[in-house]
């Protein structure tokens, strides 16, 4: 397949990239061995964020190098490590309710609504959404909405009034989890048979089988049905 | 709608037969069928990319020519050149490795009072762990047992799996669980607060846990999290081992990192040191593209050989069936297990199943490959083979809307590049994914070098021959805890003097001459090159 070579600027230099390329291997094609600003390169951890904008054009736009293709004219600046405040906290020593996610992170309620957050968002969250979840108290709705966010840090970058909402949300997250989710009855009572030793002596028999024996009994296992 | 005409016009053959194949269940493999399907067509069987390693504790056994070059390659150390009598750091417990396993490990070793140092080569986090979609295995249901999932592993693992590794991991599952959830890990559950479980590959009880499909990134962040707000423990980040230490008796005493921002080196002195590097995807073996992490590039394995640790099954790596086939830029990333699992069909260019989707990973790869060298395959633009993954057939079975629901991560994914795929079927082929096998480890992560532990991806023996989906997260948190706790408390026994050296390195070096073993490798890599390559 003949490539079409596009003009793009990498650091304010001049290079030359196929337009198939995500912005990620367009650095690497350019010949940046990278140490930074690369991680799993499938969306999930958030290692690349990347701001760009194209020529001729004012508007700053977000997205992770490795998710993004290379456009005609992009100007293209990694970052490489945005400090972000996060205060220390203990969950075990927490109650888990609202007001203590406002006293770790009081600037929360500094939020006046621009919305820039969500616009910076590449993982489309609704982030000025479960800022004001937060704002209100309502940790199940942050959680929620939060959810997909990587933790680039981008709407922290973006925000006039500075906040870390990444941060703040993974609180809450670890808070609903920890506190507010539904226990599992059947997740306690098992671990107790466990403790009491109930499989010890199911599983001290399959230790001692042959593998002939393993392969039968494995074969004919029963197979909990899809529905 | 972004495929390409003459893909759109095979898409309609997947069209045409669903209907059809709503209503059919492709048959389960018979033991023997299973066999010669995978000597024929899996890439493990392909003796001529394999190399016989020459020097070093795993002599005469076989591995992918990429890893036994960096097995048997030399360190880029000087010992002369460095300081060992004046650490930059002592510990009691050094964590090589910021993944699952590493945080794991850390969290538990300073639960039980050591002093932990983890050091990573990129940031705290950036690992596999954070890449898993499908989820997490654990027993806990009434119709399911701890002896029900060990059956389950050693039939994924060939049966050849170290049984003892095997009890531990099914054993503490449920304990794993509830410990990710007393740290805030938020996992699927039912109004009443069961947890929402579903099959994966080769388990035959519906025992795998979700976070969506961020299940992975769920656990990493929390982890991640929960690290960062432990007074105690120090994080050095982009800070990667290159060298274990070790005393003149030739037990392990630290590690030597390379500070990849000063480009300087740290000595690094403790009492005990757990590698949890995770796996090797990076090197990619027999030329495949990778699911990995960036940092994936066996580095633990390298080091651990050389200080005279024992590997085990590194003659296994798997291939995760459904790598992304198409678009181009995003090959080789993974399209999690779990669609499978909620009912998406494998299907060739005439639009046929030919392989019941929830086998076991090696089985369904090999088919998938068979069906490609077969040519009944779909030749991609990139000009990647590849085979359809039916996912549209999800939202037939299960309601409109699952998909969005379900796999967000995915659906996010492929709708960057045009591609609805609640609408459209999905291009695949198998992708470079784990190392099954890893250094030798009894059930409490210790290896046959003393005062070393290994953790997660980096060990061999729990997974056999074969992983199945859900077993590795589990995999990282229960050795993870483990190698904690054994690091911690073996510590305490320990005396605070150590006598550092790089004996062990010069001792390789006279290994390898005497097995006449020329190299020009120094290992390990750390990072892969993907630079262009100018012509």
């Amino acid at each position: 397949m003949k490539e079409n070579l596009i003009d793009i600027y990498i650091m304010g230099e001049h290079h030359q990239v196929p337009d198939s390329l995500t912005i990620l291997q367009a650095m690497e094609y350019a010949g940046y061995r990278l140490v930074r600003g690369v991680g799993c390169r499938g969306g999930f951890c958030g290692a690349c964020a990347t701001v760009y904008r194209t020529t001729g054009d004012y508007h700053l736009k977000f997205a992770l190098a490795c998710q993004t293709k290379v456009e005609p004219d992009m100007q293209l600046a990694m970052i490489p490590f945005f400090p972000a405040h996060r205060p220390r906290y203990r969950l075990s020593e927490l109650k888990g309710t609202a007001d203590e996610v406002l006293r770790i992170y009081p600037e929360m309620l500094r939020c006046y609504g621009c919305n820039t957050c969500t616009k910076s968002c590449p993982q489309d969250i609704d982030v000025l959404g479960y800022v004001s979840a937060i704002v209100r108290g309502d940790i199940p709705a942050v959680a929620d909405i939060s959810f997909d966010c990587i933790m680039c840090g981008l709407c922290v970058s973006r925000c006039p009034a500075e906040l870390v909402k990444h941060h703040a949300a993974l609180l809450c997250r670890r808070i609903y989890g920890r506190n507010l989710a539904p226990r599992s009855e059947h997740l306690q009572k098992r671990i107790a048979e466990i403790r009491e030793g109930k499989f010890a002596h199911a599983l001290a028999e399959l230790k001692g089988l042959s593998k002939k024996e393993l392969q039968e009994r494995y074969a004919a296992r029963d197979i909990e049905p899809e529905e | 709608m972004s495929y390409p005409s003459p893909l759109q016009e095979l898409i309609t053959k997947v069209k045409e037969t669903r209907e059809r194949r709503l209503k059919e269940t492709y048959p389960r493999l018979k033991p023997e069928e299973k066999e010669k399907l995978l000597k024929q067509f899996h890439p493990d069987y392909r003796a001529e990319t394999f190399a016989t390693l020459r020097v070093g504790p795993n002599a005469g056994d076989r591995t992918p020519k990429e890893l036994a070059a960096l097995l048997e390659a030399d360190s880029s150390l000087d010992p002369n050149k460095l300081a060992l009598e004046s650490p930059d750091y002592t510990c009691d417990v050094l964590v090589i490795g910021g993944g699952g396993a590493g945080c794991a490990a850390a969290l538990t070793a300073d639960d039980h009072g050591a002093r932990v140092i983890i050091a990573t080569k990129l940031r705290l986090g950036d690992a596999n762990t954070m890449m898993a979609q499908g989820g997490i295995q654990a027993a806990d249901k009434e119709n399911d047992s701890p002896a029900i999932h060990y059956l389950d592993v050693l039939g994924g693992g060939h049966f050849e799996n170290v049984p003892e590794l095997v009890e531990a991991l099914v054993t503490d599952a449920p304990e794993a669980i509830q410990w990710l959830e007393n740290l805030g890990v938020i996992f699927d559950k039912n109004p009443d607060g069961s947890m929402k479980t579903i099959h994966g590959g080769g388990t035959s009880r519906k025992r795998m846990h979700t976070c969506r499909d961020y299940t992975g990134a769920e656990i990493m962040r929390t982890l991640r999290d929960e690290v960062k707000s432990r007074d105690k423990i120090i994080v050095l980040e982009f800070c990667p081992a290159v060298e274990l230490l070790t005393t003149p008796e030739g037990e392990v005493a630290g590690a030597v990192l390379l500070n990849l921002n000063l480009n300087s080196y740290l000595i690094v002195k403790a009492k005990n040191v757990i590698i949890a590097t995770g796996g090797s995807g990076r090197l990619h073996y027999q030329g495949f593209p990778t699911s990995n992490h960036y940092g994936a590039t066996g580095d633990g394995l390298v080091l651990a050989y050389r200080a005279g640790a024992r590997l085990a099954f590194i003659d296994t790596m798997q291939y995760h069936p459904t790598g992304v086939a198409f678009p181009q830029q995003i090959v080789g990333q993974l399209v999690t297990e779990k669609v499978r699992s909620l009912g998406a069909q494998l299907v060739n260019i005439q639009g046929e199943q030919f392989i019941f989707p929830l086998e076991t990973r090696d089985v369904v790869a090999s088919a998938i490959i068979r069906e490609c060298s077969e040519n009944r395959g779909i030749k991609t633009p990139g000009g990647v083979d590849g085979v359809w993954l039916d996912t549209p057939m999800i939202e037939i079975l299960r309601g409109q809307g699952t998909v969005k629901r379900e796999l967000p991560a995915m659906v996010r994914q492929f709708a960057r590049f045009g591609i609805e795929i609640d609408k459209e079927p999905i291009l695949v082929f198998p992708t470079l994914h784990y190392q099954n096998g890893g250094v030798a480890i009894d059930p409490f992560c210790s290896t046959n070098v003393p005062f070393l532990f290994v953790a997660g991806e980096a060990s061999g023996g729990v997974h056999g021959r074969n992983r199945l989906m859900g077993n590795s997260l589990l995999d990282t948190i229960v050795f993870g805890r483990r190698a904690g706790k054994a690091a911690a408390e073996s510590a305490q026994k320990r005396p605070d003097h150590l006598n550092l050296t790089l004996n062990h390195l010069e001792k390789w070096r006279r290994l390898l001459k005497e097995k006449g073993v020329e190299t020009k490798v120094f290992s390990p890599v750390l990072l892969p090159d993907y630079t262009r390559k100018k012509a």
